[in-house]
């Protein structure tokens, strides 16, 4: 039974779902047009933290120990934890984690890391080695700014191309059995870097990579983007989204009518002062886990196909002049099976 | 790929929108101005109330800015203002104070020594090494050629 | 009236000098902390020649406040040193003359380290 389709793309062939989602997010992102989507809702930047590396994790544990009371699962039934997030050596995600027990599988995908841990949960169920496996990643304004960029309290004009880093976190738990959207398609990204360096303009950098695995993904599955009902990118932002629109037309696709970009979804860019959009491991994950799950499971979405792009840059790699590479993975969901 | 990196970069460059420059350059002429208007203030103050001469005139304003730029920092007033006044809140000296004063606050957590102080110039401390390293060399050249008696 | 030339020139100079960084900003790629540093070095030379004091007369705070006065100030301090102590003024001018300024920052950088908490946005 081959499960490869094409170069890029597997095809789950048991049933895959994600069983249980659960989210939190920040106070801004609550105040956006998804905000009555999100399970938990900040009151504020630490949560009764002491540091905002510290609120990240916390975030991670309450996104998981929500999605494991939600979907009535015991956490000692989950076979695998895939998780990581953007703070150097995946920190939010090991401190977060910690107490749960589960045999943990640390990602980097930069702001690709919701869909690569759904990809690779769906992978190891599918092949018999779990029954369930949990995905989960976060992002936090504070400690990306920090880490990426300067104090917040620096006097700094941000560009009109900057996107603004969502405060949130998403676990998603995948199973074999129950109920919930199937997980049907992993189409995984290859590295692609088109020469942007400015860090300032990420959605630029990614929306190459995000074409070559929208490609893939629609020549491997033999699909055209007519075939879902939403197709959305993580967090490429306004100009990111603009471009893919643009890229994905010269490669003979038209998705301008049923895509959309969690960047632009997440915020209200017109009022909010987010500039060209939301972006971090975050954004894409509460979206998922928030607006899209609530959807599919109300039956106003039934086939979608979601992509996670990250910018593998590094603060060290940018101080040198490097530029800026970029990796997108897809996954397809389906509330009922073909 | 179907695009060279040259193209791309010319078709992202057409998508980004760009800086509005006339109206970034009005408030940061507006806020600039006036924040060196009230250092020509508080000099007059040191000057006529407390008798100071120019030089040590000189020496205050610069110490009283760089309080001001602290305690607006710290009060995260100075970001605010700065998202507006861009260069006009840089190029004081209040901003070199905001540059020093915002990662000392924020890497506090990292603790006294190695957050805090080692972090500290993080941002403002290029100014000080090329100012003197300009300043040292300019005095050589000075001196070396007998320019200065 | 002459109270009010000598705000106004302030004003006005200071103002010029920001929005001519400000295209720096916008239409280059240079980053804020490269562009102070140019515009620091700038100060050196210019108050090297004698040439920023000019200014300063002119516009008094308006000169003296942005960053290139700080520059002025070093390069004058250089000078001052060499007048007074010769080859060794070379390396003591500058600091001492910038003294109060790097001491200012440091301290009141220190002082609001401890009194104010980092705010979340």
């Amino acid at each position: 039974m081959n499960k490869r389709m094409g170069n890029q793309t597997v095809a789950f062939q048991s049933e895959v779902r994600i069983f249980s989602t659960a989210c939190v997010a920040g106070k801004k992102e609550g105040q956006g047009p998804l905000g009555k989507y999100f399970d938990v809702v900040m009151e504020d930047a630490e949560w009764g933290e002491k540091t905002w590396e510290k609120t990240e994790s916390k975030m991670q544990r309450s996104a998981l120990i929500r999605a494991v009371e939600k979907g009535s699962v015991e956490v000692k039934d989950i076979n695998y934890i895939f998780a990581g997030d953007l703070l150097n050596q995946c920190i939010s995600s090991s401190f977060g984690l910690l107490d749960f027990g589960v045999p943990f599988m640390g990602v980097y995908g930069a702001c690709s890391t919701m869909a690569e841990t759904i990809g690779l949960s769906a992978m190891a169920i599918d092949g018999g080695f779990a029954d369930c496996a949990a995905a989960v990643t976060s992002s936090h304004f504070c400690t990306a700014e920090r880490q990426y960029r300067n104090p917040l309290e620096y006097g700094n004009q941000r560009t009109p191309t900057a996107q603004w880093t969502v405060t949130g976190a998403g676990a998603a738990i995948l199973s074999n059995k129950g109920d919930g959207p199937f997980v049907t398609h992993f189409t995984s990204g290859r590295i692609v870097d088109m020469g942007i360096s400015d860090a300032n303009n990420m959605g630029a950098a990614m929306a190459p990579a995000a074409a070559d695995t929208l490609d893939a993904h629609f020549r491997d599955t033999g699909r055209s983007p007519d075939f879902y009902d939403l197709i959305v990118s993580g967090d490429l932002g306004l100009v990111g989204k603009s471009a893919l629109i643009d890229l994905m037309y010269e490669k003979g696709f038209l998705i301008s009518k049923n895509y959309d970009d969690c960047g632009c979804m997440i915020f209200d860019t017109k009022r909010q002062d987010v500039h060209a959009g939301g972006s971090g491991c975050g954004c894409l994950a509460v979206t998922l886990c928030g607006f899209i799950m609530d959807a599919m499971k109300a039956g106003r979405l039934k086939n979608v196909l979601f992509m996670g792009t990250g910018a593998l840059l590094s603060p060290t790699s940018s101080l040198q002049g490097g530029t800026i590479p970029s990796v997108a993975h897809a996954v397809a969901l389906a509330s009922e099976r073909m | 790929m179907d695009y060279d990196k040259k193209d791309y970069k010319n078709f992202i460059e057409k998508k980004s929108p760009n800086s509005k420059l006339w109206r970034n350059m009005l408030s940061s002429f507006v806020v600039g101005g006036l924040i060196c208007t009230l250092g020509q203030g508080v000099g007059n103050i040191y000057k006529n109330f407390f008798g100071l001469d120019e030089a040590d005139v000189r020496i205050a304003v610069p110490i009283t800015m760089i309080f001001l730029g602290a305690l607006f920092t710290g009060l995260d007033l100075y970001n605010k203002l700065a998202k507006y006044a861009g260069a006009g809140t840089l190029v004081p000296i209040t901003g070199f104070s905001n540059a020093v004063v915002s990662p000392a606050i924020e890497f506090r957590r990292e603790g006294f020594i190695l957050g805090l102080a080692a972090k500290m110039f993080v941002i403002a401390g290029p100014v000080i090494v090329y100012g003197i390293n300009a300043s040292v060399i300019m005095g050589l050249v000075m001196y070396l050629f007998g320019l200065v008696k | 009236m002459e109270m009010f030339w000598e705000y106004f020139n302030a004003f006005w100079v200071g103002g010029l000098i920001c929005a001519l960084a400000q295209i720096l900003v916008d239409k280059t790629k240079l980053t804020p902390a490269r562009i102070l540093v140019g515009f620091v070095v700038l100060g050196v030379i210019l108050g090297g020649l004698g040439l920023y004091e000019k200014l300063v007369d002119f516009a008094g705070a308006g000169a003296t406040v942005p960053i290139m006065g700080f520059g002025n100030t070093l390069a004058k301090g250089v000078i001052k040193g060499i007048e007074e102590k010769g080859f060794l003024g070379v390396f003591t001018g500058g600091a001492t003359a910038a003294a109060g300024g790097i001491t200012a920052a440091i301290f009141f950088g220190f002082l609001a380290a401890i009194f104010f908490k980092p705010h979340q946005k």
